[in-house]
């Protein structure tokens, strides 16, 4: 057993017992990305000689025999589109190819705290707009567990990374599913945080209404830890909630399925779902219920205008969000001009990607005046009614079951010619964020190629606790969940 | 045919907060360029806004004077064009449901009161500014102004003449002096305007299409640009042609206006909430607060002027238009020492000359209430001559004394004792048989020479009043 095969919790035990150093996880994780990056792909930047100062940093304190955080010496890697100061930021883009923050995200001031050693920076679709991370200008991310299929995305590399053992947690951001369906199609463990409970102060803003950061790894333990780390009230951030949170780790042990009400929204078992995710997703279910859960049936009959709903909302975000991307102060800037408009349109035109454009294009469409009210103000009335759709469901059960994707994995370039087809890939995932509530993935088998499937749990608002409880036990009933791909 | 004019301002007013309206940065005027920004108000990628409540305090006490009803609940928009002073490529803004509206302000035009209807008041964001080097061919952007906090006040089209507009912007910066939230200083752009002006057949009740007019930055400027735009149209209208929508650039040294777009150039700025930030929601205790921090303002002001004191409305006008010399005058008023006429004309007279003078506001002038009521109170109980007065006051100005201090020192005191002025008096008769003689064969002007006389011979110290009397009962 290496290292990088093990959790971060594992290895933090192992840090305070003396039975390995920072140092000596952080070689593990750095010659696992040499042995394995070039098929995999991961990273779009690898801070090796800083990590390696961090790690003796903690090591020094461990010899000192100082107390240390709970992610101290622990390997964590980035999203590309969270900032890290003077780390180049690129969001995948040719627009921010040389940009180095001059200021470091809420959550990465979070993990210095707790002197996490940083890998480095993990591969996107460009700008967080994609499912399969094969949109990012600089490379494709191939997924571990059979590399001519796609990891998902947008955080495919955030997946990708923790399924190779190329780092033991990372963070991601997830606006329609982008963190859940790549740990799905990865067979890693996904949360998307209820939305307000972590700072996005420092993300590269995609859908401010919607965006939001959150944790991979390989253990339920590891995922609550790595969520205590970073939520939490963020003066920086108006959107973040003034409340305290719960110490997750310690009620996790004893969770207790008994009574449980799991609701199975038939709306996410409908025939654009693969037979074995149903077949392995329903199994999952009847084991929690075969452990004391009671399942129901439940019906949120809005889900089928949730991905229009989700398109409009973000892309109208995302039209004016990226608008800042002119040239003027950071970034690429064309060298074809003769005046500014010029320098504005070919600037926008060289820098951006084929989906950002049609993202931007049909963002600018729906705020346009005229459309507006026919679009944006539309979306936004079907978001409130899905909202309350939840909240009537949650009356009746304490968390929802459903598929991650419809699908496993595709094939690499199955889709890049079909956006709508690739769209659908977010239909059991934007639902989660149009309503704000937090969501998990969880590995709950492999088809019949052995590709992974994921089921996803969905809990009222701030109820993340439930969430890690189950899957907590889920885990346990299956006998662990970490597993690094074999490559 | 004659035409009447209709004119509507849009008013621009910097907030005198300490801080900027989305980020910690100072809100400071006047530094080396790019000092007073940081990541957020340069749109820096992955930044937020976080909201100054500072700034919904200024604008509800700006609503609150001006009459508005307050929205209890709103929210901010995104202003979406491209600039490049404005790094977000959006402005932060307020679309739909502005925090103040539907409220109106009295204003006196030529003594008559009337009243401008206050369409909305919202909050936003300012600009950077770009600057312009000879030695460099593009444009430089300076980033210190972005994320200072403005309030735009927009007037109904209530307005009929130039001279009304330039009253209406000069209440309006009263008032926001008197609240002190804003810096009022046109030269530094703290407040500035933009114009709507259209014309109509006199006696019509609809309106003819409609101008805006931006770039604006003095009063004077406004009227000008208005005088100009009014005339362009009535002009048009009168060679038969029709006026078309659109906005355009005022260039004051030029004394004309410049079309800048169309309406069909109009921007789309494809407004939407702004998603970063939360509603904004108050409570009537919240309003009720900042109700109370509002002091009394100018037209409240001049009424009672003119009912305590007895003052002019012009001169009451004048004082109330400049807090820092209604202030010096309530508070010298307050001693009871002197009558609140003489205050008023020292303040308007000698006082606001030497601001003039030295283009200094009040504040930098070395006078106080209790120095000013001393002076005044020497001259009026006769202590000291009006012409003595005037000299004491240019020696406070330059030392830091006191005025009964400055008389005992120069020996100041005014000769009112009559058998001293007497003697004085005998003798420039004795020395002035001449103009004695033209008095007697009717020249009475020779008269006036003679207290003159009897002045120079008391140093200035005599009582005139006390000399004059003695005079006439000798010269008989």
């Amino acid at each position: 057993m290496e290292l990088y095969q093990l959790t971060a919790s594992e290895l933090a035990q192992m840090l305070r017992n003396k039975e390995c150093s920072s140092e000596e996880i952080t070689k593990s994780v750095l010659n696992r990305i040499k042995e394995t990056e070039d098929r995999v792909g991961s990273y779009v930047t690898i801070t090796e000689e800083t990590a390696l100062e961090q790690a003796k940093v903690v090591d020094a304190r461990l010899a000192a025999g100082e107390a240390l955080s709970p992610l101290a010496g622990i390997p964590i890697s980035v999203k590309d589109n969270i900032c890290t100061k003077g780390i180049r930021t690129t969001c995948s883009s040719k627009m921010l190819s040389n940009f180095e923050p001059p200021y470091n995200a809420t959550v990465i001031e979070k993990l210095s705290a707790q002197e996490a050693v940083i890998i480095g920076k993990l591969n996107m679709d460009e700008f967080a707009m994609g499912s399969s991370c094969e949109t990012s200008y600089f490379k494709k991310t191939r997924n571990p567990h059979s590399l001519d299929h796609v990891p998902g995305g947008s955080s495919g590399g955030s997946a990708a990374a923790v399924a190779a053992g190329e780092t033991i947690l990372s963070l991601g951001s997830d606006t329609g599913g982008s963190i859940r369906l790549p740990a799905s199609y990865c067979g890693v463990i996904g949360l998307k945080p209820t939305y307000g409970s972590v700072s996005r102060y420092g993300l590269v803003a995609f859908a401010s209404s919607l965006d939001q950061i959150g944790p991979f790894a390989r253990s339920v333990e590891d995922i609550s830890m790595l969520y205590s780390a970073i939520c939490g009230m963020d003066p920086l951030d108006a959107t973040t909630a003034r409340r305290e949170y719960p110490d997750f780790q310690k009620d996790l042990s004893n969770a207790d399925l008994k009574g449980l009400r799991i609701g199975i929204p038939k709306e996410y078992f409908s025939d654009g779902v693969s037979t074995e995710v149903k077949e392995k997703v329903l199994a999952a279910a009847k084991l929690l219920e075969e452990n004391g859960a009671v399942l129901k049936e439940v019906s949120l009959p809005s889900t089928g205008y949730a991905l229009s709903a989700y398109y409009v909302i973000s892309s109208a975000e995302a039209s004016s969000n990226l608008a800042r991307f002119d040239g003027v102060k950071y970034g690429y800037r064309t060298e074809n001009y003769s005046n500014l408009i010029e320098m504005y349109e070919n600037t926008r035109s060289e820098g951006f990607g084929d989906e950002v454009k049609r993202r931007i294009l049909l963002g600018t469409f729906v705020l346009s005046s005229g459309y507006y009210d026919a679009y944006y103000k539309r979306a936004k009335l079907l978001q409130k009614q899905i909202q309350q759709e939840f909240a009537d469901t949650f009356e009746e059960c304490d968390l929802l079951l459903t598929p991650t994707g419809t699908d496993t994995a595709f094939k690499m370039g199955e889709k890049t010619d079909d956006p709508l087809k690739m769209y659908a890939n977010d239909i059991c995932t934007v639902t989660v964020n149009i309503a704000g509530l937090p969501a998990i993935s969880l590995p709950c088998g492999e088809d019949a190629s052995g590709l992974p499937i994921g089921m996803q749990l969905i809990a009222p608002k701030f109820a993340e606790q439930i969430l890690f409880n189950v899957s907590r036990k889920y885990e346990t009933l299956v006998g662990g969940l970490n597993k690094v791909a074999v490559l | 045919m004659d035409y009447e004019i209709v004119i509507g301002l849009e008013v621009h007013a910097e907030l005198s907060t300490e801080s900027k309206i989305y980020c910690s940065c100072k809100n400071e005027f006047g530094f080396e360029v790019n000092t007073r920004c940081c990541p957020i108000c340069t749109g820096m990628p992955g930044t937020l806004p976080t909201l100054n409540e500072k700034v919904i305090e200024y604008a509800v006490k700006m609503g609150l004077a001006l009459h508005c009803d307050i929205n209890q609940i709103c929210k901010q928009d995104r202003k979406n064009y491209y600039y490049p002073d404005l790094p977000k490529a959006y402005q932060i803004s307020q679309f739909d449901i502005p925090l103040c509206e539907k409220g109106y302000v009295d204003v006196l035009v030529n003594g008559k009161e009337k009243r401008i209807g206050v369409t909305r008041i919202h909050i936003e964001e300012d600009a950077g500014k770009l600057l312009h080097n000879d030695n460099f061919a593009g444009s430089l952007v300076d980033f210190n102004r972005c994320g200072v906090p403005l309030i735009e006040i927009v007037s109904e089209p209530d307005m009929r003449s130039a001279q009304e507009a330039k009253v209406y912007l000069e209440t309006i910066r009263s008032i926001l002096q008197y609240l002190d939230i804003s810096d009022c200083k046109m030269q530094e752009g703290s407040i500035r305007c933009d114009v709507n002006v259209s014309v109509m057949p006199k006696g019509s009740d609809v309106f003819g299409t409609r101008c805006e007019m931006k770039n604006i930055n003095s009063f004077s400027g406004a009227v000008r640009a208005i005088e100009f735009e009014a005339n362009r149209q009535i002009q048009i209208l009168k060679e038969g042609g029709t006026i078309t929508q659109e906005t355009r650039r005022w260039d004051d040294s030029k004394g004309k206006s410049f079309t800048l777009r169309t309406k069909e150039d109009a921007h789309d700025y494809r407004y939407f909430p702004e998603p970063d930030l939360l509603t904004i929601v108050l409570d009537d205790s919240y309003i009720n607060t900042v109700r109370e921090q509002i002091p009394e303002l100018p037209n409240v002001k001049i009424s009672r002027y003119l009912r305590e004191f007895g003052l002019s409305q012009v001169d009451a006008s004048l004082l109330v238009e400049d807090p820092e010399k209604a202030k010096l005058f309530e508070d010298t008023t307050a001693k009871k020492q002197c009558s609140p006429k003489s205050v008023c004309n020292w303040i308007l007279g000698d006082i606001s000359k030497q601001m003039n003078e030295k283009m200094l506001p009040l504040s930098e002038i070395n006078i106080s209430a209790e120095s000013l009521s001393e002076l005044l109170a020497l001259i009026e109980s006769g202590k000291i001559s009006n012409a003595t007065g005037k000299t004491v006051f240019e020696e406070m100005l330059v030392s830091d004394k006191m005025p009964s201090i400055i008389v005992k020192e120069k020996g100041f005191i005014q000769i009112s004792d009559e058998g001293q002025l007497e003697t004085i008096v005998q003798d420039v008769l004795k020395n002035n048989q001449k103009s004695v003689e033209d008095y007697h064969n009717g020249k009475t002007n020779a008269l006036g020479f003679l207290v003159g006389q009897c002045m120079k011979a008391t140093k200035g110290q005599g009582n005139p009043a006390k000399m004059k009397e003695i005079l006439l009962k000798l010269i008989g």
